[in-house]
């Protein structure tokens, strides 16, 4: 299992391909992405690995935090977020991870906090039809309508879907194709749309279903060893940065 | 220039294609390739653009509009879709609307446009 990244949304465009497809695409930046921390098996009973991205100001960083990525070496991180990796797939920390760690072709699978919006009815929520926009239907066009029985059940059945709030939930969309990359600007481009809102932040990994993409560099692409060694050796010389 | 804005800009330059001068109300003849099967041909498609959206933008378009076997047809052309082999501007019309929808209810003589007969190329 490889490690996965952070990624900020940047938007939405299209791409104009040789063969005349036009594909919509979501841009997606990797943005100073470094590790952080490891977890081990004898540590911590598991393996993963810690990813930090984007910026913060020192200043703004809680004093544990700071220790943190000082121990690390890294500057602080405005997001953080952890990968269960297998042992094998172990990045070094400090390593920082480019977009050439997906490729063009290759199925991925996002996740990120999509768009709020807030108390919202049955209509737009769950898709109810609503009323009749005539025929004696007062004041009530946009409502759920009955929500049961009579006397017998004599309750409303938990998880009924009524109206409430909206959105600003963790989503995963499955599946996206990863269109192009970027390794200079750390850009990854995917075919779709992707939960979330430009500038939100999102994790992406490899499809859970989809086999295994096999020319995908493992552990991982970094940035230092990138431009000479091949994927095999790019874990030991990610050791020495 | 944010990132989104600067990838559309490169994309257009790297698409490198020359686009006439044409506006609403021109007659053009489009050059689309089409393929069938394994081997690919173009085909013309000739009539009045009738709006076109998103001016020199990556998601432009251009609506062109005939009348073909008595009925109108209407065809969407995306302005920088690698699909357009050639647009070649046939007469040049005057219209007092930037988007000529209302042509959808006119036939024959009332569907008329005047041609300009002062026009003058614009400087690249």
């Amino acid at each position: 299992m490889r490690s996965g990244v952070i990624a900020k949304k940047l938007g939405m465009t299209r791409l104009f391909l040789e063969n005349g497809a036009q594909v919509p695409v979501t841009v997606l930046q990797l943005d100073n992405l470094q590790v952080v921390a490891q977890r081990t098996a004898e540590k911590d009973g598991y393996t993963a690995v810690q990813l930090g991205a984007g910026a913060a100001k020192a200043k703004r960083t809680t004093a544990a935090q700071r220790g943190h990525f000082a121990k690390a070496n890294v500057e602080p991180k405005r997001k953080i977020a952890e990968f269960r990796v297998s042992p094998d797939n172990l990045i070094d920390v400090g390593a920082e991870i480019t977009a050439d760690h997906y490729l063009a072709g290759q199925f991925v699978d996002i996740a990120g906090t999509s768009i709020g919006k807030g108390f919202a009815g049955a209509m737009k929520r769950h898709n109810f039809g609503g009323l009749r926009a005539s025929h004696g239907v007062s004041i009530s066009h946009r409502s759920h309508g009955s929500t049961g029985q009579c006397q017998d059940p004599g309750k409303v059945f938990k998880g009924k879907k009524m109206a409430g709030h909206l959105g600003a939930v963790r989503v995963t969309t499955q599946n996206l194709q990863v269109v192009r990359t970027d390794a200079d600007r750390g850009l990854i481009m995917v075919k779709g749309a992707v939960p979330g809102s430009k500038g939100g932040w999102v994790t992406i990994k490899d499809a859970v279903k989809k086999a295994p993409f096999a020319d995908a560099p493992r552990p991982a692409a970094v940035r230092s060893a990138a431009a000479a060694a091949p994927a095999a050796e790019v874990a030991v010389e990610g050791g020495e940065a | 220039m944010n990132l989104i804005a600067q990838i559309e800009a490169e994309q257009i330059a790297a698409l490198n294609k020359t686009i006439p001068d044409f506006k609403a109300g021109d007659t053009i003849r489009v050059g689309y390739k089409v393929t069938e099967g394994s081997r690919s041909r173009v085909q013309m498609y000739e009539g009045v653009c009738i709006g076109r959206k998103g001016g020199l933008t990556i998601s432009a378009s251009f609506t062109v509009r005939k009348i073909s076997f008595g009925e109108g047809v209407e065809r969407v052309f995306p302005l920088y879709s690698t699909n357009i082999d050639s647009i070649e501007v046939v007469r040049r019309g005057r219209v007092r609307r930037a988007k000529l929808y209302y042509l959808r209810s006119r036939r024959g003589k009332s569907a008329r446009i005047a041609e300009v007969t002062n026009y003058k190329e614009k400087a690249e």
